[in-house]
């Protein structure tokens, strides 16, 4: 059976859970639950299939990541997917610059799959694997 | 500390009436004495050269939040006068607003050793007092904007001006400032509402208050205080046609607080407050009117605010007048209003010989500075960088000095410009000695700066010996000569420290940043009261407001006893 | 135990300085007045994520090593660089930037800040049409209308609202936080008569629409008196829900709605009926408040500086500011991130001229953002070094920059272990600024803050200024040692 995809645009950023994260400290287990997650659309993720609190996987052009899935509960936002600032993010934004030395970490398009099975990977791990340290 | 003599110059301190009289100059731990053992001083030859005391500058905006927004605005400012690292000096930029370091290096290149920076916000004054700590090579002080603060405005309206005086005097010690600034007195609160006032009689909005019981009233409250300088001022209308009569109607108001031949009032930048005209079409000098007026009376001083033709960045508490700016440029434009306190705004301009009202404003400033006869009320400024960059007042002494060099500059001026100058009248050339009164004594004198301005015995020895011999060099003639050597100094002494050699800085110095501490018979309550006070007005805590004394690398406060 | 009062938070931009701490032991164990970011930053300072000890990377792994030794190695790898990056400086204070500055200068490298992912294209925008702004005061006195556009302070500032904006009190305006009060309290009200319905106590009726641009028709809460609070964004947040309007615009399509608006605010008509997802007339009325407020402000956050058009959202938004002064009095700030992001540009700036992307590779300070940021260079993969102090670059940056990062030597200068530290080859713990260290923060209006050292940091941890100074005067050292070699060869 072919998974179902989801043409998704990609928004990263800040959110208060996040920044007390932060705070805590990057290597916290706070900054973790903050940052490997990515806030959906309530609709879209049932046209994936995908329950609340359950793994995705999202891919843009530059890399694909494993992040838990959960629900905007404040108004829809078909389309959008936003995941908290942090290495998780990182590893999937678009890194153009637009010759003014911002990377695109907001408005970029991306895929969305349900991935139950497969894990989120901690800070370490992928770090581990994107960068062999 | 060393012992050193500057032997056989030919001396220019007017303050001690030597008029080029060949002489030698002792120093001795950083100060003027009156003799050194000879054998074992450090001698520098100044045979044939011209000696006089440090440079002094009232106005010139070098440092504070809002000089630092014109550098950040303007990068293109910047590329065009780059200025690299060496093992004795830091790198940076230059031009009309130079990085900290490059202006200390370039003051002190023409013999410049102490300098006022006019326009310190006290909410901001902690970022001021930051980059002067960053300026090295210089003395340096800051005048708070007090005209439209809340506070004053409230007591002045109450006419509670012993209150208004604790006030300004806490507020010196509290943003470690050095004299009253007032800019465009009640606009700035205007400006608040996006409004202005546009006489001194005008009220200004929700304060029940004029522009003229603004001036007047600290003025009374400087004097309560006595302190060293006069208020400062910047007048209303500045930069608008016509307004040569609101700042005859200002000095005429300021005459209920003059006695004697005390002057009560610094105007400062006289050249953008003597537009004649009423409109942009027909806008000409109202030199000669003001200048009529100041020979008349002793109550005022003034810096001239000279034009200079280049690119340069406008930069003023005066919101509106910056504004004003903007809508006839349509440049980029900043404008920064401070809470309780005062307003800003910066756009760049490019002041162009071919344009008729900036040719015209050239020859103002040059008009004011010659047609007032006494120099002791005229100093040299061009309002850095508002008229220009202040690394173009060798040209500006040139021009002072010399009717054939203003005649060269005059005559590339706009046509217009040129039929309505005053200046082929005038025949009057500065000498040396009034040179160094409107660079140096003068201004020192008008600052109160006992130590400064002089070579006489207590005296700091902050000094400027220049490449010229006044036996051999008429200046009036050889002008390039002059602007040459003003602007590379032979030798440039800090504090009895040689710290440029030809125009070279052969030493990195940090200088001493100046400030008054007045002293009231009572002193403001700090009470809950006052803290909530404080609450309501500003977004910061009572607490967290002064410049502490951290925050001043070389202090050097004054004290100064008031009446109050 | 003692209460330490007028502590100036270093967490965010707002720079809140009426923190009241109390201190125990020489620790901090509550906190008075402070957001949650604020709360977890002193409570959470003292965390096992703290680094002790200097650490060096040995065969892969950290190995504790003096000060001393980590220093020399760390001033040889800058000395003998040819294009290091310095990049952080936003969440330290300016004495520490004020070295950093001169550090760069002498190593002839790349001086950054994190400016170039957040702010950096609001100050090329400011490069292009200046900015018409003010101080917070200024907003809390006098402003009538306040838009947040692109940013959710309730997430990144969390006490923006209540201390400079809609919920104070000024001198001219008065808080909106009863009439705040009044429409939460008929929110909820509105949920009851829900549930109410849901459980069949009262007979159906049609439900109440919520004020997002999807109903048929504005909302009447733009025409109330007093402060009136806008926000436009891609998504509805928490500041969102506290709006008399909001509107959810289409992401990547900020400059055509701002230039709509500045459209309508010159009295030009417009002849479609939607721009980015929003009905025309909503947008009218949008203009119609700004135009007729007494006082308005823009405040905008990354929604703006890092979506499709980045700068030229700023250069349009700063351009809506300059036509609406020509209407009434208005206002724009960027709502900075870090405490001392604003610091970082103004230090930059004094000493060198630029704020941010600052190469000192030629012996005089150039930029040239595009060229010259640390992010240009790592993504051309040219720096041969990295220092990194005061920010998280590991947590931050795109993938591709790390990784040029983690290939050439990484110093890392921070407190705690954070995610650049753990890819490090050479770390340095620090006293945490604001609280073992003291200094000086720029608030996101430029008004600069005293910070307070209200403990002292654990035994051998030192302050970034002494860490860089020391590294400083070690590269000199190498650096006249290398001269007097290539003297002596010659």
């Amino acid at each position: 059976m072919v998974q179902p995809k989801l043409r998704v645009t990609l928004l990263t950023g800040r959110t208060i859970e996040q920044g007390v994260g932060k705070e805590q400290g990057k290597s916290s287990h706070g900054y973790f639950e903050a940052c490997s997650m990515v806030y959906m659309d309530a609709e879209d993720m049932k046209k994936l299939g995908v329950r609340n609190n359950t793994n995705v996987l999202v891919t843009t052009p530059n890399g694909s990541v494993v992040l838990k899935a959960v629900k905007y509960t404040r108004g829809s936002t078909p389309g959008l997917i936003y995941i908290p600032y942090g290495p998780w993010a990182n590893a999937i934004v678009s890194d153009s610059t637009t010759s003014i030395g911002m990377p695109s970490f907001k408005g970029t398009p991306a895929e969305v799959e349900a991935a139950p099975d497969k894990p989120v990977l901690s800070m370490k791990e992928l770090f581990k694997s994107q960068f062999g340290r | 500390m060393a012992e050193m003599l500057i032997k056989n110059g030919f001396v220019f301190d007017p303050i001690n009436r030597i008029n080029g009289e060949k002489m030698d100059i002792a120093i001795k731990d950083g100060k003027i004495v009156g003799s050194v053992n000879e054998r074992r001083a450090k001698k520098i030859d100044a045979t044939g050269l011209t000696v006089m005391p440090g440079g002094v500058d009232i106005h010139t905006h070098i440092a504070g939040a809002e000089v630092n927004t014109g550098r950040l605005m303007r990068p293109e400012d910047h590329v065009k006068d780059v200025v690299r690292k060496t093992p004795l000096t830091r790198s940076g930029v230059g031009y009309s607003i130079p990085s900290t370091f490059v202006t200390g290096y370039r003051y002190s290149k023409m013999g410049y050793t102490t300098i006022m920076n006019p326009s310190m916000p006290p909410l901001e004054a902690k970022h001021t007092h930051e980059e002067l700590n960053d300026t090295p090579m210089l003395d340096k002080a800051s005048y708070p904007l007090l005209g439209d603060w809340w506070f004053v405005l409230e007591y002045l309206r109450k006419g509670d001006l012993t209150e208004c005086a604790r006030y300004v005097a806490w507020m010196m010690g509290t943003s470690k400032g050095y004299a009253i600034k007032i800019v465009n007195p009640g606009g700035l609160e205007s400006w608040g509402f996006g409004r202005n006032v546009h006489s001194i009689d005008d009220e200004v909005p929700n304060f029940c208050i004029t522009p003229r019981e603004i001036m007047c009233g600290l003025a009374k409250v400087n004097k309560m205080l006595n302190l060293p300088h006069t208020i400062h001022l910047h007048t209303n209308n500045l930069g608008l046609p016509g307004n040569y009569a609101t700042t005859l109607e200002t000095m005429r108001a300021l005459e209920s607080v003059a006695s004697g031949d005390k002057p009560v009032a610094h105007i400062t930048h006289l050249q953008f407050s003597s537009f004649a005209g009423d409109g942009w079409g027909n806008m000409r000098s109202g030199a000669e009117e003001i200048s009529k007026y100041i020979n008349a009376h002793n109550h005022i001083t003034f810096d001239m605010g000279q034009v200079i033709f280049t690119d340069t960045t406008t930069m003023t508490a005066d919101g509106p007048f910056e504004y004003t700016l903007y809508e006839l440029s349509g440049h980029k434009w900043v404008n920064t209003d401070i809470e309780t306190e005062t307003s800003g705004g910066i756009i760049p301009f490019h002041y162009k010989r071919n344009n008729a009202v900036n040719a015209t404003q050239w020859s103002i400033a040059l008009e004011l500075a010659l047609l007032i006869e006494d120099p002791w009320k005229m100093f040299l400024t061009t309002d850095h960088p508002n008229g220009g960059p202040f690394f173009a007042y060798p040209k500006i002494i040139a021009w002072l000095s010399s009717k054939k060099a203003r005649m060269a500059t005059l005559k590339k001026c706009h046509k217009k410009a040129q039929k309505k100058s005053l200046l082929p009248s005038i025949t009057r050339e500065l000498t040396l000695y009034d040179i160094a009164i409107v660079t140096r004594a003068g201004q020192a004198k008008a600052l109160g700066l006992k130590e400064k301005g002089h070579l006489g015995v207590g005296a700091d020895a902050d000094i400027a010996i220049y490449n010229i011999n006044p036996e051999k060099t008429d200046i009036a003639r050889k002008y390039k000569t002059a602007r040459r050597a003003f602007g590379n100094a032979a030798y440039t002494l800090k504090d009895g420290k040689v710290v440029v050699k030809d125009g070279e800085i052969t030493q990195h110095v940090d200088g001493k940043t100046i400030w008054l501490d007045v002293q009231t018979a009572e002193q403001v309550k700090v009470d809950e009261e006052m803290k909530r006070r404080f609450k309501e007005y500003w977004t910061v805590e009572y607490d967290n407001y002064p410049v502490f004394d951290h925050y001043v690398k070389v202090p050097s406060p004054i004290t100064v006893k008031a009446d109050v | 135990m003692s209460i330490v009062k007028a502590v100036t938070c270093p967490v965010c931009g707002s720079l809140c300085d009426d923190i009241e701490l109390t201190v125990e032991n020489n620790e901090v164990v509550k906190v008075k007045n402070g957001c949650a970011m604020c709360e977890s930053k002193y409570l959470g300072y003292k965390s096992e994520h703290r680094i002790r000890t200097p650490l060096v990377r040995k065969d892969g792994k950290f190995v504790p090593v003096s000060m001393d030794e980590a220093v020399h190695k760390a001033a040889e790898i800058l000395a003998n660089a040819n294009y290091p990056i310095l990049y952080g400086w936003s969440s330290t204070n300016c004495e520490a930037q004020r070295v950093g500055v001169e550090l760069a200068e002498e190593v002839g490298g790349v001086l950054d800040n994190t400016a170039v992912v957040c702010h950096g294209p609001s100050i090329l925008s400011v490069q292009e049409v200046g900015i018409p702004t003010c101080t917070l005061g200024q907003i809390r006195h006098r402003a009538d209308l306040m838009l947040y556009w692109g940013c959710d302070p309730w997430s990144a500032h969390p006490r923006h609202l209540e201390r400079y904006t809609s919920f104070t009190e000024g001198r001219f305006e008065d808080s909106a936080w009863k009439a705040y009060l009044q429409k939460v309290k008929a929110a909820a009200g509105k949920k009851k008569l829900v549930s109410a319905e849901r459980l069949e106590f009262v007979k159906s009726r049609p439900r109440p629409q919520t004020q997002a641009c999807t109903i048929s028709g504005p909302p009447q809460t733009l025409k109330k008196d007093g402060r009136k609070l806008i926000v436009i964004d891609v998504r509805k947040s928490m500041t969102a829900e506290m709006a008399d309007y909001f509107i959810q615009v289409e992401p990547n399509k900020d400059y055509e709605v701002m230039q709509a608006i500045r459209a309508l605010v010159r009295d030009h008509e417009l002849d479609v009926d939607k721009v980015g997802g929003i009905p025309v007339e909503y947008l009218e009325e949008v203009a119609d408040a700004l135009v007729n407020c007494n006082f308005g402000v823009i405040f905008f956050g990354m929604g703006l500086t890092q979506s499709a058009g980045k700068f030229r959202n700023i250069d349009v938004a700063i351009s809506l500011i300059r036509d609406l002064n020509r209407r009434t009095k208005f206002a724009i700030m960027p709502m900075r991130g870090h405490f001392n992001v604003a610091g970082a540009n103004i230090v930059s700036t004094w000493q060198s001229g630029y704020p941010y992307g600052v190469d000192f590779s030629l012996g005089y300070p150039r930029y040239n953002p595009g060229e010259t940021t640390c992010m240009d260079v790592l993504l051309r993969g040219e720096s041969d070094a990295s220092l990194v102090i005061a920010a998280d670059p590991g947590a931050t940056f795109p993938k591709r920059a790390v990784e040029h990062m983690v290939k050439t030597p990484l110093i890392v200068i921070d407190p705690h272990m954070n995610a650049t530290a753990m890819l490090a080859d050479i770390v340095f713990p620090s006293a945490f600024v604001g609280i073992e260290v003291g200094g000086t923060a720029y608030r996101m209006d430029n008004v600069p803050l005293p910070l307070k050292k209200v403990v002292e940091p654990p035994a051998g941890i030192l302050p970034d200024e002494e860490i860089l100074k020391r590294i400083l005067e070690e590269v000199r050292i190498i650096k006249a040692q290398k001269m007097a070699k290539q003297a002596e060869a010659a």
